[in-house]
């Protein structure tokens, strides 16, 4: 019998489980390279050879090098351990959230100012109809 | 004795650790925020705490994808801030209690509790900036602290009752200790929000006001909340107030709340904060 995994129908979400985990290892172990200085000068010299010394399949290399944060995570990745490479760029956690959304930055931050994104409507897979989630009343009124 | 005697619950976004490293509180975007913790500051310098037992996570700083414990306990005499990316936080270094932070592992191994103890480990955001907002920016941390890193970043993290109820065994740990301290015990981390994913920015004002109602109306149910609840109805990482249980759990069900404050938004995140004494 599999496990129960009710997270799956949560729509725009990857619940960052052992699944997952296993899939992107090498590319989480990757982003831990970049807490340390030295190594963020070396990738940022040659990013596709800083790459290319760790065992990632090329998907998850492009993820990183477009910096599609959505990409990364279908491919294993985990926010906290990607964190680094935006880090690394000068980019906030917002700047960062905010391109995974296909929402401009500052249509972000005035969706934040203003309550932020409503849970109803984008509860369950089934309720997103043109693939696009709700925002909220005030940012969708603009 | 030693006794816990308040708890305190906040929000860890790193961006209120960058406001208060670049003087940033006085803008307008930060000022509503900062003002929910005025209260907090003059409190705390009132209550003089000898130690804060602080429930945190790791954000994928000390702990990789090497080594994942689900509870840990730092059992070092000092805990230096994290690189996360952007050069280690001008905080001081945290200073441990060995002694105690031992005493509480054996307890609570022993009352099944299976801690993973940690005797040399850096410390992120998630550790610092509650203390950041409570203490602002002195020059070396008023009192010591026992880093109590809980897993919420690969699923499943623990239960809220698995939570709770250590929360319980670490009351009774600190009890048997044999010296008079004040100590406190802070469960941070949520509340409402999510920061990935084409949903990231998730709030949910309803569902955090009514968690903060049932810490003090009815606590205990608050323990059955599953995980699927809090990541669809307060996003993917709002699944980090289990951590909040461990506090609430040690706190008893003799205690009255002193200060609540919740505000929207710092960066990506809905930010709560209580803040509970002992009455008993």
């Amino acid at each position: 019998m599999a496990l129960e995994k009710p997270y799956k129908d949560v729509p725009g979400t990857t619940v960052f489980d052992a699944e997952m985990a296993r899939k992107g290892y090498h590319l989480n172990q990757f982003c831990m390279s970049l807490m340390k200085a030295e190594n963020r000068e070396k990738f940022k010299a040659d990013q596709r050879a800083y790459l290319d010394q760790w065992p990632m399949n090329e998907e998850q290399k492009q993820g990183v090098l477009t910096r599609d944060y959505n990409r990364m995570i279908a491919a294993g990745g985990n926010i906290y351990f990607l964190s680094k490479i935006f880090s690394s760029d000068g980019q906030s956690f917002e700047q960062a959230a905010s391109s995974m959304t296909g929402m401009s930055a500052p249509d972000y931050r005035q969706m934040m100012l203003t309550g932020g994104r409503q849970v109803e409507g984008n509860r369950y897979l089934s309720e997103i109809k043109d693939g696009k989630l709700k925002t909220n009343a005030n940012v969708e009124k603009k | 004795m030693a006794k816990i005697n308040s708890a305190v619950f906040c929000s860890h976004v790193p961006a209120i650790g960058a406001a208060i490293d670049l003087g940033k509180t006085e803008d307008p975007y930060w000022v509503p925020l900062f003002k929910g913790f005025e209260f907090s500051k003059q409190w705390i310098k009132q209550e003089k705490p000898d130690v804060i037992i602080l429930v945190y996570n790791d954000h994928a700083t000390a702990f990789d994808s090497t080594i994942i414990p689900t509870f840990a306990i730092g059992c070092a005499d000092r805990f230096p801030p994290a690189d996360e990316g952007w050069g280690p936080r001008k905080v001081p270094d945290v200073i441990g209690y060995p002694e105690l932070a031992a005493h509480i592992a054996q307890s609570v191994i022993l009352d099944e509790f299976d801690l993973t103890i940690i005797n040399d480990m850096k410390v992120d955001h998630g550790l610092s900036v509650p203390l950041s907002l409570m203490f602002g920016q002195p020059e070396a941390w008023p009192c010591r602290i026992i880093p109590f890193p809980v897993n919420v970043v690969q699923y499943p993290p623990p239960t809220g009752n698995r939570c709770y109820n250590l929360g319980k065994a670490i009351r009774s740990a600190v009890e048997k200790f044999d010296e008079d301290l004040n100590v406190q015990i802070w469960g941070t981390g949520g509340m409402s929000h999510q920061i990935q994913g084409q949903r990231a920015g998730l709030i949910n004002k309803e569902f955090d006001n009514r968690f903060l109602d049932r810490m003090v109306s009815d606590p205990v149910s608050l323990t059955k909340i599953p995980h699927i609840e809090y990541v669809r109805e307060a996003g993917a990482e709002a699944i980090e107030l289990v951590m909040w249980l461990v506090a609430l759990g040690a706190m008893g069900t003799d205690f009255k709340q002193v200060h609540r404050f919740h505000h929207v938004p710092a960066s990506n995140t809905a930010v709560g904060h209580m803040i509970l004494e002992k009455t008993k």
